[in-house]
C-alpha cells in the first residue's frame, strides 16, 4: 500500500517574520501532525501548529488622540489574539480616545475583549 | 556662508542611521535636515508590525522602530532641523533650505548624504485608460490619510498592484470596515512579501488576480467602477477577459522610485534600473563627497536594511572627510543573467573594508540556484539560494582579498545549482 495515500500535505507561508518560509505539514488521515518541514526557525513550527488548530494574529490600528502632533495614535497588541476575534477588537477600540502625552508602551485598553492582551501605544505622542 | 562638516538630507530610517554612524565614528559637526515636523519618515504611517527583526530581534510597529532610532539619535549631539525643506544641492555641496524660522538659507557642507526616500508611481506613470474621477489614490497616500489623520478614503475598494503597501492597505481598509473586492497584479507573480499575501489577502478572502491589470476607470465625479483584464505574456490586455467591479475607490500600489529631485542640479549620475544614484562601495555617488542611501538610492523591502545602508553611507562620509578614500583603480559591477540590478555599481578594492555586501534583485522567481560573481571566467564568490524572487532583495558578500589584482568588470548572475 502506498504510504503517501494515507497522508495529507499542507503548505503554509509562515507569517512570523518577513523571511516568509514555505512550511509543509504532513498530516495523517485523522488530522494529526506527522511532520513539519521547511521552517528556518522554531517559531515557524509553532506558527503552523497554531494555523492547524487555532490561528493567532497580531493586530495594529489607531485610536483617537487629543493634543497630539496628529489626530491618531497608532496602537498594537501586547500579544496575538485568535484570528476570528480581530473584528471584535477593532470594534472595542473604535470609540477609544486618549489625551496627549502618551508614552510608547502605555496601556491604552487593558485586557481587551477579555482576551488577556492589552492594546498598547506604538509611539509616544 | 556657514560651512558644516556633514549635512544629511532626510530624517527617515536611512538618514537617522547615517547620522548616528557618522557620530559614532567621531564626526562632531553633523546637521540632519527633515522636511516633516518630526523625524521618522515613512515609518510613521506604517503602523503595522514586522519592523526591526534583524536590528532589534523583535517585531515592532513602524512608529516604534522610528522612535527607537530617534531616541538613539537624541543621545548624540547631532543637530536636527525639522520642517525644513532642501530645495537646491549643487555639485560643490552648497545646500539651500527653507523653513519658517530662518527663511531661505544657503550653507556649504564638506560631505553630504542624501537620504531622501522614494515616491510612489501614480496612475499617470502607468497610463491607465478611463475617466479621471476622484477616488483614485496611491496606496501610500491613502495610508497616510487613514493612519495619521484618521480619514477613510472609501468604502468599496479595488487595489491595483500587489506591492507590500497595496497588500497592507487591503487588510487595513478591511479592518476599518471597507470592502476590498480584489487586488490585480500585471505580473504572473506578486511583488509583495509572501507573508503579506497570506496575512493581508488570504486571511480576509480577498482575491488576487495575477496577470491582470486595470483597463477601464469609470465615474464622472466619484469613481463608480473599474474593469480589469487578463494580460498575455507581453503584458497586453486580452480582449474578452474583462471583469467589472463596482467600487468607489481604486488604490494604486504600482511601484516606488527613488526621489531624485535634488540629484540633477548636482549632476549625480543615475542608474537606469534602480532609478537612483550610481554609487561605489562607500555609497558615494560619482560626485565626490555626496553620498546616497536608503529608499532614495534604491527601493528596499525591509527597513532594517535601509538602516544598515544608512550606516554604510555615514561611515563612508566620515572616511571621505578624513581623506581615507584614495583615488585608485576600481572595478565595475554589472548585472548578468537573471539579475535586474546590483549595488554598488563600483568597488574599489583598495578603499573597501575587509568585506562588502553586494545587494541585488533578480528578474523572476527561481528555485535551487546560485548567485555567482565572476571576473571574466573566474569565479570570485558564490552563494546557494533555495528560492529567490524579485520582491526580496538578496545579498552576496565579497571579500577584499578575493578582489586583489582584478581589473575591469565583475558580473553577478544567477546560475542553476
Amino acid at each position: 500500500m502506498n504510504k503517501d495515500a494515507d497522508t495529507v500535505k499542507k503548505v503554509f507561508t509562515c507569517i512570523v517574520c518577513p523571511r516568509g518560509c514555505e512550511v509543509t505539514a504532513t498530516l495523517d488521515k485523522g488530522g494529526d501532525i506527522l511532520s513539519i518541514e521547511g521552517n528556518f526557525c522554531p517559531r515557524g513550527e509553532t506558527y503552523v501548529r497554531n494555523e492547524l488548530t487555532h490561528p493567532m494574529r497580531q493586530l495594529t490600528t489607531t485610536v483617537k488622540i487629543d493634543g497630539g502632533i496628529y489626530s491618531r495614535l497608532p496602537v498594537i497588541l501586547s500579544g496575538e489574539i485568535p484570528k476570528e476575534r480581530m473584528m471584535d477588537v477593532m470594534e472595542a477600540v473604535s470609540d477609544v480616545k486618549v489625551t496627549s502625552p502618551i508614552k510608547r508602551g502605555d496601556v491604552i485598553v487593558a485586557d481587551v475583549c477579555g482576551l488577556n492582551v492589552d492594546v498598547i501605544a506604538s509611539r509616544s505622542m | 556662508m556657514i560651512t558644516r562638516e556633514l549635512v544629511i538630507i532626510g530624517g527617515g530610517s536611512a538618514g537617522i542611521a547615517a547620522a548616528i554612524a557618522a557620530y559614532n565614528k567621531g564626526c562632531r559637526d553633523i546637521l540632519l535636515i527633515e522636511k516633516d515636523p518630526e523625524l521618522g519618515g515613512i515609518l510613521l504611517q506604517c503602523i503595522h508590525n514586522g519592523f526591526g527583526l534583524h536590528r532589534f530581534g523583535e517585531e515592532l510597529a513602524g512608529p516604534a522602530y522610528a522612535e527607537k532610532w530617534t531616541d538613539m539619535l537624541g543621545s548624540t549631539a547631532v543637530e536636527v532641523k525639522c520642517s525644513t525643506t532642501v530645495i537646491h544641492l549643487t555639485g560643490d555641496r552648497h545646500i539651500t533650505y527653507v523653513n519658517p524660522e530662518e527663511g531661505y538659507v544657503t550653507i556649504e557642507a564638506k560631505a553630504v548624504i542624501l537620504a531622501v526616500g522614494c515616491r510612489e508611481r501614480s496612475r499617470g506613470a502607468i497610463a491607465t485608460p478611463g475617466y479621471r474621477p476622484s477616488g483614485v489614490w496611491t496606496a501610500g497616500t491613502a495610508q497616510k490619510y487613514l493612519n495619521i489623520q484618521g480619514y477613510m478614503v472609501g468604502k468599496k475598494v479595488f487595489i491595483l498592484g500587489s506591492g507590500d503597501i497595496g497588500l497592507i492597505m487591503a487588510r487595513r481598509m478591511t479592518l476599518e470596515g471597507a470592502r476590498v473586492l480584489g487586488v490585480a497584479e500585471i505580473m504572473p507573480y506578486s511583488n509583495g512579501l509572501p507573508r503579506n499575501i497570506k496575512q493581508c489577502l488570504d486571511d480576509f478572502d480577498i482575491p488576487l488576480y495575477l496577470s491582470h491589470t486595470v483597463t477601464d476607470i469609470r465615474g464622472k465625479d466619484r469613481l463608480s467602477g473599474i474593469t480589469i483584464s487578463k494580460v498575455d505574456e507581453n503584458l497586453t490586455p486580452i480582449p474578452g477577459t474583462e471583469l467589472d467591479f463596482d467600487v468607489d475607490t481604486l488604490l494604486m500600489s504600482v511601484g516606488l522610485i527613488p526621489d531624485t529631485t535634488l540629484f540633477d542640479e548636482a549632476h549625480i549620475s543615475l542608474n537606469r534600473k534602480t532609478k537612483g544614484a550610481v554609487v561605489d562601495e562607500h555609497m558615494m555617488t560619482d560626485v565626490p563627497g555626496i553620498f546616497a542611501c536608503g529608499n532614495g538610492l534604491h527601493v528596499h523591502d525591509l527597513v532594517d536594511f535601509v538602516s544598515m545602508e544608512g550606516e554604510e553611507a555615514g561611515n563612508g562620509a566620515v572616511a571621505f572627510l578624513r581623506d581615507e578614500l584614495k583615488p585608485a583603480d576600481r572595478l565595475s559591477l554589472s548585472p548578468g543573467e537573471g539579475v535586474s540590478y546590483v549595488l554598488p555599481m563600483y568597488i574599489c578594492p583598495e578603499n573597501m573594508e575587509e568585506k562588502t555586501e553586494i545587494k541585488l534583485r533578480v528578474t523572476g522567481v527561481m528555485r535551487d540556484v546560485s548567485l555567482v560573481l565572476k571576473s571574466g571566467d573566474k569565479k570570485i564568490a558564490e552563494q546557494k539560494k533555495l528560492k529567490i524572487q524579485p520582491s526580496e532583495m538578496e545579498k552576496l558578500i565579497v571579500k577584499r582579498d578575493d578582489l586583489a589584482g582584478l581589473k575591469g568588470e565583475l558580473v553577478l548572475s544567477v546560475a542553476k545549482a
